[in-house]
């Protein structure tokens, strides 16, 4: 056998097969898309265009464009507070899934243990064992989702790295006030762990404000903050994010970015950079868009006896399918194949939830509306 | 493509933040993108109770904020043997003693084939949307009916060759869902 055994220990995604019989459906009403349904803005598409029209289509430095690396720095500073250099503390990635990869590349030696809440985004603990590491999940079924000190605690020891926090979460679409962040904060700090930050969605939180990790006193020189332009700009193809941290694990992740990437594209940094510049009211739009779906789905699901925990942001839902006596990947195949809507299964998320799917709501209030007939009819046959 | 719109009076507005019927320019929002929208999803998207949106709305259309509900069509993709023309039309017209254009303007958009009349700046006075049944009838209106008003110094007719976008809406044809049907 020619593939790496590393590749071939890597967890393979247990829902492969049901993927690809979504994707050989017609007319399914999907509510497992992972990205916005809105097009990027059209000035900012605008300014990629007119970036290629300019002739820009070389290399930029591998750190970024500088212009695109100040303008994060600005935005940074006047929405948080929060100070990042654009020199040496800023790193362009291609999306926050480079980002993540890098930060755990810069910082891991082999087996280093990675705590990482569960249930989570699907990239993490291949990541971490690809990266030499042993990644340990945090089940968080029963504290509402949410990353607690108590369970932080038990779950570390002396070969422990880092933490990895992911709000507003996917799947759960769960954030943290800035009081709970700190008492993680005081956790971390006691520890010495590092903290890699992915707030992709931090844009989209709707019942208060969202408090980047780094604001937190004392957490800045341990933690990469990972964010990017994917879901709050609609800009999930154009594959452009950012890294920041301190110095010298930027300099780390750069160095093992400009052999692997070289640099970001350009035009997706040039788009990224007029959306910084004008995109602020197309965010806030998209951003009411899903809190007032959200509302709906919620209220649907509700009644239709699929209990979740109310998203504070993200635009997905974890639902619980517990009173309906079917596991996730039986639901899920039944749901598609009987009403033609498609729900990704809990388990894709981590093991231990055969309860849940995630519905996400990143579709038109039609389809979710209609949806939410197809799963009440769904429902009403099981039920018989 | 079709979709439900609705116009309304944006100057009859007055921005009342603390009133109990829920944020009064975000119902206009919602019903002015879908007017099909029933007031108890409103109420659940503005977390409002929905007996507050419909007396809201009511308001609003008794007041004459909300002046009417209609549905958006793209005629191109009618086959119709109807088919209507729509002009353009500058109207350059000496104001009346005492009333200024308002009268005038009045007489004008009393035409039902008249649609649309506005007061603009510029080289003439207003701007008429006016529909007809083809070329000809147009011109017979502008001709017979428009041009000899008393008060009317000239007129100069565009006729509408296509529409690319109307009130915010882009006239192509629904595009299909670009996205793939499952992601993480």
């Amino acid at each position: 056998m020619q593939i790496s055994k590393k590749v071939q220990d890597m967890q393979p995604s247990g829902i492969r097969a049901f993927f690809d019989l979504v994707l050989g459906m017609k007319d399914v009403i999907s509510l497992g898309v992972g990205e916005p349904d809105f097009v990027t803005p059209w000035q900012i598409r605008e300014a990629g265009i007119y970036s290629l029209e300019e002739g820009f289509t070389s290399y930029t430095s591998n750190k970024g464009l500088y212009k695109l690396r100040l303008s994060i720095s600005r935005y940074l500073k006047n929405r948080y507070g929060l100070e990042y250099c654009p020199d040496e503390e800023i790193l362009i990635t291609v999306g926050v899934s480079e980002g993540f990869d890098l930060s755990l590349r810069a910082i891991i030696n082999p087996g280093d243990k990675i705590l990482i809440p569960s249930p989570s985004y699907v990239s993490y603990g291949p990541l971490t064992e690809l990266a030499g590491g042993i990644p340990i999940y945090i089940d968080t079924k029963d504290e509402g989702f949410k990353l607690t000190p108590r369970i932080l605690e038990k779950h570390i020891d002396k070969k422990t790295k880092a933490v990895i926090l992911n709000y507003p979460t996917n799947p759960t679409g769960i954030s943290y006030t800035r009081k709970e962040l700190n008492e993680i904060n005081k956790v971390i700090l006691k520890h010495k762990l590092l903290c890699i930050s992915d707030e992709i969605y931090g844009d989209l939180t709707y019942d208060f404000e969202h408090t980047p990790f780094a604001t937190l006193s004392g957490a800045k020189e341990n933690t990469i903050y990972l964010n990017g332009f994917s879901k709050s700009y609609a800009m999930t193809g154009w594959r452009v994010g950012f890294a920041c941290g301190p110095k010298e694990i930027i300099a780390a992740m750069t160095k093992v970015h400009q052999y692997t990437i070289m640099c970001v594209p350009i035009t997706s940094q040039m788009a990224a950079c007029e959306a910084l510049q004008t995109g602020r009211k197309s965010v806030e739009e998209m951003k009411r868009e899903y809190q007032r779906r959200r509302e709906i789905i919620i209220d649907g699901l509700n009644k239709l006896g699929l209990g979740c925990i109310k998203p504070d942001g993200a635009f997905y839902v974890f639902a619980s399918i517990k009173k309906i006596g079917l596991d996730c990947l039986d639901f899920a195949q039944r749901l598609l194949r009987e009403q033609k809507v498609a729900v990704v299964p809990g388990t894709a998320f981590g093991r231990g939830f055969d309860d849940y799917i995630r519905i996400s709501y990143a579709s038109s209030l039609d389809n979710l509306k209609e949806a939410l007939i197809r799963i009440e009819n769904f429902l009403k046959n099981i039920r018989r | 493509m079709g979709c439900e719109k609705i116009t309304y009076n944006s100057s009859l507005i007055t921005h009342n933040s603390d009133d109990k019927g829920g944020g009064m320019d975000e119902i206009l929002e919602i019903l002015e993108k879908d007017a099909r929208t029933t007031s108890d999803d409103i109420a659940r998207m503005l977390k409002k109770k929905p007996q507050n949106i419909k007396e809201a709305i009511k308001k609003y259309e008794k007041e004459g904020v909300i002046l009417k509900y209609k549905a958006v069509i793209n005629r191109d993709l009618i086959k119709d043997t109807d088919s209507s023309v729509r002009a353009l039309i500058e109207v350059n017209i000496t104001p009346q003693k005492d009333v200024g254009f308002d009268k005038v303007a009045e007489r004008i958009y009393s035409f039902p084939e008249v649609s649309s009349c506005y007061l603009i700046s510029g080289t003439y006075d207003l701007l008429l949307i006016v529909e007809g049944k083809d070329l000809h009838t147009v011109s017979r209106f502008v001709a017979e009916k428009l041009a000899p008003l008393e008060n009317i110094k000239g007129t100069i007719t565009h006729f509408l060759l296509k529409k690319y976008k109307e009130d915010g809406v882009i006239l192509k044809q629904r595009e299909e869902n670009k996205r793939i049907a499952i992601s993480y």
